[in-house]
């Protein structure tokens, strides 16, 4: 494993809203960013706080969701995780757009 | 790059509509969504408060830009499928910059000839100024959600209800944390313009170039990257309130700009000749010595005569007498409740400390002090040790005869007064009673600002904060 991946989902897609989501993607990636472990965990109610325990216990790399508060964008990047909010659609789109550095917040 | 429809509306009245004008004239956000729920029309009012263009939300499912809490737990559009009727709701929305604010939206669907949907038009009203007033209406000795009992803060409190309802510029002054921004959102929330969007821009926080699209806007091909016009923050608070905060740290030639806008009341985007009439009533803050800064050639004179037509200065804590009990008593209530602490107040010793500190940061200060006595107390009773450290290390001074503050404050008071009798002509300083009465080190002091005056100098400029 080199790096984590956490994604918020709303069904098939990237949670609109990150303190609402009550499923969550963990993505295991290996050399070459290639997808080694896929695991979803669905949590027994929506909580921001709680994600972001969750993130810190899976020691997440990145996070790509998408509204999230001032309060919880500082924390995880005070953390150390990058986070790429404000993304919409398919998370599988979203990671090959951050596979191909061309993920951006707000789009 | 999206091109989006340009629609109009035919047979209404004699000549055909500008659909985009007509919306863009309603003070609340509308958002226009197809059968599937895709965004294909939002006004100017939804994208000053959600902080998204037509063209990026254009196609876009709609709970991926307005961001309200019920879109996800309980869509207002899927639930009124069945009967046709408007659903209407209170929830919040999270906008772009990362803000939660609770929103009052209405959901109704668009039916054609046969009374088939064929869209859904959402109206989205923002109410947090709105819920903050009513939380804090019983409180008295308030006005919104300012408070305080002191002559100082009655005068303001009677000002602030007529100044509201006129439609003039104001500057607020005060130094930083006596609650600048709390008054600017008061009177925006108070005055005619209450329905109208509330838009705040600091001055300081982005660099020159930046700022001037961010709060003129720019035409699409104006410089490299501007790849679509850009309404800019004075189109966006059209029939509003715009906010210029830290005014004081506006750059000289964006306060032209300014000057000219306050003149003809048009703003014209970076880069475009055709100019956009807003309706924009002006608070500014700083704080700042403006007449300072004019003096040193920082801000222009004009500009200060046109935002100083009402001024209101918001005296610092130390000098609103029997304010900091109430502000200690109104956040400790107000941290006890929102933490669930099981506390019942303050100790005597505890208290003096808190009633006898001088705040420098003001209410800011005081407001976070109490915030962390209270978390991090487990008695009861909040004593000494649950405060922050360097309260009491000023304490220490405070009990060994004057504070710190006091010394330099009394220092201050005496060069300051040293100045004046130094270079008032009417002053007789020949006889010896007069010289002595001065000490050698206040002479010296008062030359070196009097020096400043005349020469300009970082100091005199930024020396209170």
């Amino acid at each position: 494993m080199i790096h984590k991946i956490t994604i918020p989902l709303y069904h098939e897609e990237v949670a609109p809203r990150f303190d609402m989501a009550t499923e969550v993607l963990i993505l295991i990636l290996s050399k070459g960013n290639i997808i080694e472990e896929e695991k979803t965990i669905i949590l027994p109610r929506s909580s921001a706080d709680d994600l972001c325990h969750l993130m810190l216990a899976e020691k997440t790399n990145t996070l790509i969701c998408g509204a999230i508060e001032e309060e919880y964008y500082q924390f995880l990047k005070w953390k150390k995780i990058a986070v790429y909010d404000s993304i919409a659609g398919n998370w599988s789109r979203a990671f090959h757009c951050w596979n191909k550095n061309i993920l951006k917040s707000g789009y | 790059m999206i091109t989006l429809p340009h629609p109009f509306i035919k047979n209404l009245l004699t000549a055909p509509l500008d659909f985009t004008h007509l919306l863009d004239e309603i003070p609340m956000g509308v958002l226009i969504l197809d059968t599937h729920r895709r965004v294909v029309f939002l006004n100017r009012a939804f994208e000053a408060l959600s902080g998204f263009s037509p063209s990026m939300a254009y196609g876009i499912q709609c709970y991926n830009i307005l961001r309200g809490a019920a879109c996800i737990s309980n869509c207002p559009v899927l639930s009124i499928k069945d009967d046709n009727r408007a659903v209407f709701c209170e929830t919040d929305m999270i906008n772009l910059n990362r803000q939660r604010i609770p929103i009052r939206m209405t959901t109704a669907p668009i039916l054609d000839d046969n009374f088939n949907i064929t869209g859904f038009i959402e109206t989205i009203g923002n109410i947090r100024l709105s819920q903050k007033i009513d939380r804090e209406k019983s409180v008295a000795y308030s006005f919104a959600n300012i408070i305080g009992r002191s002559p100082q803060m009655e005068k303001i409190f009677q000002t602030l209800p007529i100044l509201a309802q006129s439609d003039v510029s104001i500057l607020i002054t005060g130094e930083t944390g006596t609650g600048k921004d709390l008054v600017a959102e008061a009177i925006h929330q108070t005055s005619g313009r209450e329905s109208g969007p509330f838009i705040k821009i600091n001055c300081g926080a982005l660099p020159e170039t930046l700022l001037e699209s961010e709060i003129f806007g720019h035409q699409k091909g104006a410089f490299t990257g501007a790849v679509e016009n850009k309404p800019g923050r004075f189109k966006l608070a059209h029939n509003g309130t715009i906010f210029l905060t830290e005014i004081g740290d506006l750059p000289l030639s964006l306060q032209v700009k300014l000057l000219t806008f306050l003149d003809d009341k048009i703003i014209y985007p970076l880069g475009s000749t055709k100019g956009f009439k807003a309706n924009v009533r002006i608070i500014a803050a700083t704080h700042r010595n403006m007449e300072q800064m004019v003096a040193l050639g920082r801000f222009r004179k004009d500009l200060l005569f046109r935002l100083n037509v009402a001024r209101i200065h918001l005296p610092p804590l130390r000098e609103r007498e029997g304010d900091i009990r109430l502000l200690i008593d109104h956040f400790f209530n107000s941290y006890k409740q929102q933490l669930d602490k099981k506390i019942n107040g303050f100790s005597k010793e505890t208290l003096m400390v808190l009633l006898n500190y001088k705040y420098e940061g003001n209410i800011r200060e005081l407001k976070n002090i109490v915030e962390y006595a209270i978390n991090v107390s487990t008695n009861p009773t909040i004593e000494l040790h649950h405060l922050p450290s360097y309260l009491l290390e000023s304490s220490h001074s405070i009990e060994s005869g004057q504070s710190e503050i006091e010394k330099q404050t009394l220092k201050n008071d005496n060069t300051a007064t040293a100045a004046d009798s130094l270079f008032n002509p009417k002053n007789n300083l020949t006889t010896p009673e007069t010289w002595s009465s001065i000490q050698r080190e206040i002479i010296i002091e008062a030359l070196k600002i009097r020096q400043q005056k005349f020469w300009g100098g970082e100091e005199a400029l930024y020396g209170e904060k």
